[in-house]
């Protein structure tokens, strides 16, 4: 369960997040959408204790992070937007750091991972240097990984960004099947409105820091007269383009982001 | 206490892995032990104070030591840059347990790098008083590699980029080196520098481990090994603080 209540978020004088107010039950799927700099991964950062709030609150399983962050941690698990892989290590070496850092006891640790890196296809690996990896293993890896735990939350932030379309079906599928059997929260994002008409529940859409419309794909397209998730986003939220508006270091973020990729 | 472990390990593979950082950071202490050691040896010598040689391998090990710790602390620079940091903290430990393996194994690996140099030391002419006050040297190795690796923490939790990182070398880490005593005897200064190298750390650890390895103390052992162990608390207490607000 997820309750986010005024939530803000400054960074100098420049208001990332402004003020929004969501809920999200237990073993619900919520998509959050948005244009580029709309403020998703902002509060993604602030949901999971990584980034201290300008004002609002935050519950977490009935849990605020802002003061109980430890306690905040263990219920919930995240695949970042950005790279957060150790490249200096192997591919299973990655995995079982996050096991122990999540307390996944040595025997179970060790079956899953290879399950997981069997299912994203990346056992034939598993003993290579991460740095080694293309642009796509790297993000499947991140995938495999945050599955390794099962989290009562679990946060995607953009976890197809890079990926071909076997490996996307695959992470959804998986997303589903963890939200069917151990009644898992999932929070994610994506710019693929297909796969946000697929999976979620419900649905919220942020543009310029602010929740301009939510409800379920159904509503969202009835509000908006469109016949596909991608008009009604596109109704809410306008056709330009995010860059011009936004500042300098959030263009350079951006390429090196590409970059990276 | 897993969460301390692997992340202890994680330096110490990372070491073992980069055989060309290996190479290059002994380098550089090899360095000042042949070219101080030769071009102010016979300067020493005539000045009546033995072998330079003698003189300075305590300092150069307790430099590479300090230079190293430093170093690891600051290489969560890289670890924030891609993306790894994150990774470790909003895992379901308690950040003092992510600090505290960081730290360790920037110890660890600074603590091997002082004993390569102390072996190198011995390969090109060094002799202990000694042997039996090895274990005693190497008691002051850990303890400043562990009073540095906490400052190297401490550093690398509030380090956002690479021009901070030319500022802490040029301005805290080459002078707690130069006043430390690590090359030069520290009698007969003026008091007002007398009382800076006495605020140094490093200026304790490096009496220890002259002190040990050639029996020539300016304090002795015990005031070195408490001023070092209150100073490695405080430096803890501090890395633990700055680490537990790190925000990505
Ligand atoms: N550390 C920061 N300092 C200054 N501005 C920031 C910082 N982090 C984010 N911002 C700004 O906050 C705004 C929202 O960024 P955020 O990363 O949350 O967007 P997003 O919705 O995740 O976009 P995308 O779809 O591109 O990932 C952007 O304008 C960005 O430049
Ligand atoms: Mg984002």
């Amino acid at each position: 369960m997820i309750r986010v209540q005024n939530l803000v978020k400054s960074f100098g004088d420049f208001t990332a997040v402004k003020g929004i107010t969501f809920e999200v039950a237990q073993g619900e799927i919520f998509a959050f959408l948005g244009p580029n700099g709309a403020g998703k991964t902002t509060t993604i950062k602030m949901l999971t204790t990584l980034l201290q709030p300008t004002s609002g609150t935050i519950e977490l399983n009935g849990l605020n992070p802002l003061t109980h962050a430890q306690q905040a941690r263990q219920h919930f698990g995240i695949v970042f937007q950005d790279p957060s892989l150790d490249s200096e290590q192997t591919a299973y070496e990655n995995m079982d750091l996050h096991g122990v850092l999540y307390h996944v006891p040595r025997k179970l640790r060790a079956e899953r991972i290879e399950r997981l890196l069997k299912l994203f296809e990346l056992w034939d690996r598993k003993d290579n240097y991460v740095k080694t990896f293309s642009g796509g293993m790297k993000r499947r890896l991140e995938i495999a990984r945050g599955f390794l735990h099962t989290p009562s939350i679990l946060f995607l932030d953009e976890p197809t960004l890079g990926l071909d379309p076997q490996s996307r079906n695959q992470l959804w599928t998986h997303v589903k099947h963890l939200n069917e059997t151990e009644k898992t929260t999932v929070f994610l994002t994506t710019h693929y409105m297909d796969e946000a008409d697929r999976v979620a529940h419900r649905i919220a859409i942020m543009d310029h820091g602010t929740i301009v419309a939510q409800g379920t794909s159904a509503e969202l397209k009835q509000q908006t007269g469109s016949d596909s998730l991608e008009a009604a986003f596109l109704s809410f939220t306008g056709s330009s383009l995010r860059d011009e508006g936004a500042d300098a270091k959030a263009q350079l973020r951006q390429t090196a982001r590409m970059w990276r990729r | 206490m897993g969460a301390i472990y692997i992340l202890w390990l994680r330096e110490l593979k990372r070491y073992v892995r980069s055989r060309v950082q290996v190479v290059v950071s002994l380098g550089q202490p090899c360095l000042y032990l042949l070219a101080l050691g030769f071009g102010f040896g016979p300067v020493f010598q005539q000045a009546g104070h033995g072998s330079y040689l003698q003189f300075m391998a305590p300092g150069v090990i307790g430099m590479t030591v300090l230079f190293s710790s430093v170093f690891s602390g600051i290489a969560m620079l890289w670890d924030r840059q891609f993306g790894f940091l994150k990774e470790t903290l909003v895992a379901p430990v308690p950040r003092l347990h992510i600090m505290i393996g960081r730290t360790l194994g920037g110890a660890t690996v600074a603590s091997i790098q002082g004993l390569l140099i102390l072996i190198i030391c011995l390969i090109a002419g060094f002799r202990p008083h000694s042997w039996t006050v090895l274990p005693q040297a190497i008691a002051f190795i850990l303890m400043v590699a562990i009073v540095f690796s906490a400052l190297g923490t401490a550093i690398g939790s509030v380090l956002q980029d690479m021009q901070g990182f030319q500022l802490i070398m040029n301005f805290l880490v080459m002078p707690v080196f130069f006043l430390s005593g690590a090359l030069y005897p520290l009698n007969n200064l003026p008091r007002i520098m007398t009382i800076i190298t006495r605020l140094d750390p490093l200026t304790y650890g490096v009496d220890g481990l002259r002190g040990s390895l050639i029996q020539s103390w300016r304090f002795n052992p015990a005031l070195d090994f408490t001023v070092l162990a209150i100073v490695a608390a405080l430096f803890l207490s501090l890395g633990a603080y700055l680490f537990s607000k790190i925000e990505v």
